[in-house]
């Protein structure tokens, strides 16, 4: 990311990564239950436009990871690093694992959403740390 | 309906050359394809090109113009933009445009230029093929999309590095006869498992190289070939295209590729065959775990079976369907925007008996080029056969 692009506003991430920061994530939720993530104005599974903010579960599991070693340059202070997808129910998210040593990362792990701190740009991440 | 022929194909070696542009490469492609069909440039009635990070390689938007004139080619021109598989886009839409009448005689390829980028900035532009919003800023890169994938299939079906290992050993022992890859250097397991981390579970010869390169297809159609008598013995019989959802996390399975099986389903009841009459394909395998995944979704294998494929000979040269008897993106080199169309090539080549590597296919007549964009959110599959020898 350049300086340039940094200044500007995400709208909808920007305001999310706020309230996940402040300990309010959130997910969006369709009139038919569908989860899924903003910035979004149609639900990807079926269309509909009903969309509203709905907490998103405290905790998550672990349903891959991966350690990085070679990272973009956004991430180069940052790795090694662990990345994980993770399932929160209505929803899943990708995010870095932090609180725990890479070789004790595994799937089925529980953990609860944090939002950290790029070492390398000073840029907010999606993170997860074990509860 | 139809079939379109493939009338000519050229491609540039493979590999690392920053200091050449990619309108240079791709003429080199195009004239290679042009020599090869004996089809005069006048007639091609248009230009279906595929890039996929020229804005941040050589800060060249409008490639398709730009393209058309690099070949000598005075015609409309487009760039298909769909990340690895941008060339494969580019093809389906071609063939498409050829059976419908609309076209006689198409230019399609592909080029792109990425070594003069380095490895991080190189890693920072195939990043962009994933959700930027959602998985570029958690710090996912191209290999590590394809490693929680890998981990996910290890858990689910089984398998394990060494078996991913097989895979890149016999994609570099296809490509020692193929003197346009960028690697033509015989590796064993102890190589791939002792290679330095990328994304774990994914290490250095787990993952295709950074390229340059380019390829050109001159596709007719079945009426322009035979009233120009040209020797284009191989036709295009099969197009499919399927999609996915774009991040990783918002898909039901991470161990398999719908928009594959979603494509090579269309593709292969658009030709009137099934996985059975596939004799070799070339396959996306831009990491070891993409074979896999490839081979499951276009039914070549059973699915959690495509692990020991590899391993167990059924898909080395003298196997009984030989993958990516090029070398593959592994081998080969993958040049994002080349990758689709130089397939088509490779399988053509390989068909019509004008390959290093067509003794290991005598009498092959169906062949299948799979081309997939970013964690496959996108995918091609193109049937390619034998129909006048
Ligand atoms: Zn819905």
């Amino acid at each position: 990311m350049t300086d340039g692009e940094s200044d500007v506003a995400d709208a909808g991430f920007d305001e999310w990564l706020a309230a996940a920061a402040d300990g309010d994530a959130t997910y969006l939720e369709c009139a038919n239950g569908h989860g899924s993530l903003p910035p979004r104005r149609v639900c990807p599974d079926c269309g509909s436009t009903d969309l509203a903010e709905a907490d998103l579960p405290d905790t998550g599991d672990v349903r891959t990871f991966t350690v990085t070693h070679v990272p973009t340059p956004a991430f180069a202070e940052d790795a090694p690093y662990a990345t994980a997808v993770v399932d929160f129910g209505p929803v899943s998210l990708t995010g870095q694992l932090v609180g725990i040593d890479l070789e004790d990362v595994e799937t089925g792990l529980t953990v609860e959403l944090e939002i950290t701190v790029s070492e390398t740009t000073g840029e907010r991440v999606l993170s997860l740390r074990p509860v | 309906m139809s079939n379109v022929r493939v009338a000519g194909t050229g491609l540039t070696s493979f590999g690392n050359s920053p200091e050449r542009t990619s309108r240079d490469l791709f003429a080199e492609a195009s004239i290679t394809a042009f020599e090869d069909s004996e089809v005069p440039r006048e007639d091609v009635e248009a230009v279906l090109y595929g890039n996929f990070m020229g804005e941040l390689s050589e800060h060249q938007g409008h490639q398709g113009p730009l393209m058309a004139e690099a070949a000598g080619v005075q015609a409309p021109a487009t760039r298909y933009e769909s990340a690895c598989a941008s060339s494969g886009t580019a093809v389906r839409e071609a063939v498409t445009r050829i059976r419908n009448g609309e076209n006689d005689v198409l230019l399609v390829g592909g080029a792109e230029r990425m070594t003069n980028l380095g490895t991080a900035g190189a890693t920072e532009a195939l990043a962009i093929a994933a959700d930027d919003l959602w998985e570029v800023r958690a710090g996912v890169t191209f290999p590590g999309a394809y490693a929680l994938m890998a981990r996910a299939y290890f858990e689910e079906f089984g398998g394990e590095r060494e078996d991913l290992a097989h895979i890149a050993v016999k994609n570099h022992e296809n490509a020692l006869s193929n003197d346009k890859a960028q690697y033509q250097k015989a590796i064993d397991v102890s190589d791939v498992l002792e290679a330095p981390p990328v994304s774990e579970p994914l290490g250095l010869y787990d993952a295709c190289p950074i390229s340059d390169g380019a390829s050109a297809l001159v596709l007719t159609s079945e009426s322009y070939a035979d009233d120009h008598d040209l020797e284009a013995p191989v036709s295009i019989t099969g197009t499919g295209q399927g999609g996915d959802r774009m991040a990783l996390h918002d898909r039901e399975h991470l161990a398999r590729s719908p928009a594959a099986r979603e494509a090579g389903e269309e593709a292969y009841a658009d030709a009137g065959v099934d996985a059975g009459d596939v004799d070799l394909a070339e396959v996306h395998d831009c990491f070891t775990i993409a074979e896999v995944l490839a081979l499951e979704a276009l039914d070549l294998e059973p699915i959690g079976e495509g692990i020991s494929a590899a391993r167990d000979g059924r898909t080395t040269g003298d196997g009984e369907t030989p993958i990516n008897l090029s070398g593959g993106l592994k081998a080969k080199g993958h040049p994002v925007g080349a990758t689709g169309a130089s397939q088509i090539a490779e399988v053509t080549d390989l068909l019509a008996g004008e390959h290093p590597n067509s003794e290991y296919v005598d009498g092959a007549t169906t062949g299948v080029a799979h081309n997939a964009g970013g964690t496959v959110a996108s995918a091609t599959v193109h049937v390619l056969e034998v129909s006048d020898r």
